[in-house]
């Protein structure tokens, strides 16, 4: 009975997912967001935050460092396209690969330790990485200008297939279908979806249990027979190689890789995004990526000049007393904006959007039902 | 015939001396109660069996192998299951889950990466839980999160999560502190019907009550030495035994 319950509830939300993904371009139209280089980006940094969420979510392992795989799924892109083929299912393949190799290997060693020194060891070893992405490993990553794709790259899949060689730069392809426009978003939305799917699973699985268990206690564990380490690197690899995936979309999107992406701010956005959304629930880090990726793009477009028109109406000293105010908020300040919400999120919903969207659920169903029965905090986490 | 011989294990904390040269056989198929004042070390000893410490000196054998060195869970892995004092348990996670997660490590051993497969379709694992939870009485609770439970009660979860595994030799680490009369009286009975099926059984407790319903054989430790060590009945009128409890804060 209880078991029908919560794959019924977890059917409905895959298939919930599917319908917003497929019909994300109308929804998202009035609110501005209806291109398909915004969603694309949702998609991507959704897939991000999903791998991110195995670890953090189910095991609380926090990892500063998830960025240096999101790199290194960029660069084995680029490679990939460079001396493969420009179609991008080999360059995504080889990018999980790759990052997953990688996170096996960082992963023993920083798995020795726990808690905050766990997440220093992280953001240690991504530090390292971009390091050396821009020193030691530059004839692999291009130092500071970033990989690119060259007129005369190898490409020996493409031209042991006959794929002739146009006059500029190729593009990336799915069997022929450029992976530009709105193909490219369905072709990351798709991939989104199954990366949905398979966090579903994981998170009813065994396994999953497991991870949580390591959560929860893992002194009780041990004395259960059950070995910690190999539980936690396999939940430290799965998200590597989660990250992997969502760099290797990067550079499908956009065929160039840079040191940059495996700064710490960048995995600190994936930390804030778990978190803003719900950690530790299914939908909560899709939803945390989507609004920060929006806001970003709204805040951070907004100028001094479009501020001093949308004031026009007040008098001159306080129009300039409002844009100084409100300008240290947009554009290059935005992240000012993205710290208060992040402040106000942890400090009145700390189970993040998530929490706020079930207790608006709440207030709906007691209004309708005037005696509804307690919910206890697990049913939320079940419900979600 | 013994499962589970210890020799000579001494303990030190600093200039404290835990365990002196401590020698404890455990029949197999027996209730082997270990009783003392506080702080005599009983539950430093158990903590020598389960690989959370490591005697300085001596030998802890199981089944005619050494525990020594090996690792908590490996311990666990071949059949010993512990009860500790402060119940150690899965606060985040439900009663049922609480129970299914030993079940899975009895069955599927200390690691397996089984992520596609659905605890939903688990069903031999759930009403196994089910039932262990029926015996220690929390049945009703089964979806709760166990960190609501009261202490007697995380206790009985934890001795069910400790059953589930069908272990060899159940170690108990004050198993009944905490619980109210009734809720004793109904643990008694439910180690006495496990007892009957023949499980080897190392239980630590204060209340003689429980010591002399359930024990087959009594040692007495007081500052970490075995002072007295037999049957029930000569374990009550043992003057040392009088002496250490009257001496000790515990009487
Ligand atoms: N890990 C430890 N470090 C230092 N001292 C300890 C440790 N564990 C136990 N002790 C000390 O060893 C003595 C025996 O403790 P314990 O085995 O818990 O007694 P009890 O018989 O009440 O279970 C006590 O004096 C206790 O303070
Ligand atoms: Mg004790």
């Amino acid at each position: 009975m209880i078991n029908f319950n919560v794959k019924n509830k977890d059917h409905m939300l895959l298939i919930g997912f599917i319908i917003v993904v497929a019909l994300a371009p109308i929804i998202m139209a009035p609110i501005g967001g209806g291109y398909p280089d915004l969603l694309q980006k949702f998609a991507i940094f959704g897939i991000f935050a999903i791998g991110f969420n195995i670890l953090f979510g189910l095991t609380g392992y926090l990892s500063f460092g998830h960025a240096a795989f999101l790199g290194v799924g960029s660069y084995t892109a680029v490679w990939t396209f460079k001396l493969l083929t420009m179609n991008v299912i080999p360059a995504l393949i080889l990018s999980i690969l790759f990052a997953g190799v990688f996170a096996l290997l960082i992963g023993f060693i920083v798995l020795r330790r726990s808690g905050i020194y766990f997440s220093i060891l992280t953001l240690a070893f991504a530090q390292m990485s971009y390091n050396l992405a821009y020193s030691v490993l530059t004839p692999i990553t291009n130092g500071e200008t970033g990989l690119q794709l060259r007129l005369h790259d190898a490409r020996v899949l493409d031209g042991l297939f006959g794929v002739t060689r146009g006059e500029g730069l190729p593009s990336t392809s799915l069997f022929g279908m450029s992976m530009s426009g709105w193909s490219g978003y369905y072709f990351c939305g798709v991939i989104m979806i199954i990366a949905f799917y398979i966090s579903i699973r994981i998170f009813r699985s065994p396994f999953g249990m497991m991870l949580r268990a390591v959560k929860s206690n893992q002194n009780r564990m041990s004395y259960t027979g059950l070995n910690t380490r190999p539980y936690t690197l396999a939940a430290f690899v799965i998200s590597g190689m989660y990250a992997g995936l969502a760099g290797g979309l990067m550079a499908i999107t956009d065929p160039l890789a840079g040191a940059e992406r495996m700064q710490w701010t960048a995995s600190g956005e994936v930390v804030l995004m778990t978190i803003l959304g719900g950690t530790g629930t299914l939908l909560g880090p899709v939803i945390g990526a989507g609004v920060i990726k929006y806001f970003e793009n709204i805040f951070s477009s907004f100028n001094d000049g479009i501020l001093m028109e949308a004031f026009s109406w007040l008098p001159e000293f306080l129009q300039h007393a409002m844009v100084s105010v409100i300008g240290l908020f947009v554009g290059e300040g935005w992240h000012l904006t993205l710290g208060a919400l992040f402040m106000v999120i942890v400090i009145f919903l700390p189970g993040g959007l998530i929490e706020g969207i079930s207790r608006i659920g709440n207030v709906i169903r007691r209004w309708r039902k005037p005696k509804p029965l307690p919910t206890t905090e697990a049913d939320t986490a079940a419900s979600e | 015939m013994s499962i589970l011989s210890v020799k000579n294990v001494n303990k030190q904390f600093g200039g404290l001396k835990a365990l002196n040269e401590v020698n404890l056989e455990i029949e197999a198929g027996t209730v082997h109660a270990i009783i003392g004042p506080n702080g005599a070390g009983k539950s430093t000893l158990l903590n020598c069996f389960v690989g959370r410490l490591d005697p300085d000196t001596g030998s802890v054998d199981f089944d005619g192998v050494s525990l020594l060195g090996m690792k908590p869970h490996e311990i666990n892995q071949v059949g010993v299951s512990r009860v500790f004092q402060t119940p150690e348990i899965f606060g985040d996670l439900t009663l049922v889950e609480n129970v299914m997660i030993p079940s899975f490590a009895s069955r599927d051993g200390a690691f397996r990466l089984n992520g596609w497969g659905q605890v939903a379709d688990e069903n031999d694992v759930r009403e196994n839980a089910m039932e262990l939870l029926e015996d220690v009485g929390l049945v009703e609770q089964c979806d709760t999160v166990s960190n609501q439970l009261s202490r007697g009660d995380k206790r009985r979860l934890e001795l069910a999560m400790c059953l589930v595994q069908k272990p060899k030799l159940l170690l108990l680490d004050e198993p009944t502190a905490g619980m109210a009369r009734a809720d004793t009286n109904n643990t008694i009975d439910l180690l006495k019907k496990i007892a009957k099926r023949g499980l080897t059984m190392v239980i630590i407790e204060h209340d003689m009550h429980v010591v002399f319903s359930l024990a087959e054989k009594i040692s007495v430790l007081a500052q970490g030495t075995v002072i007295a060590e037999g049957l029930p009945n000569e374990i009550k009128g043992h003057p040392k035994v009088q002496e250490a409890y009257l001496g000790g804060a515990h009487l």
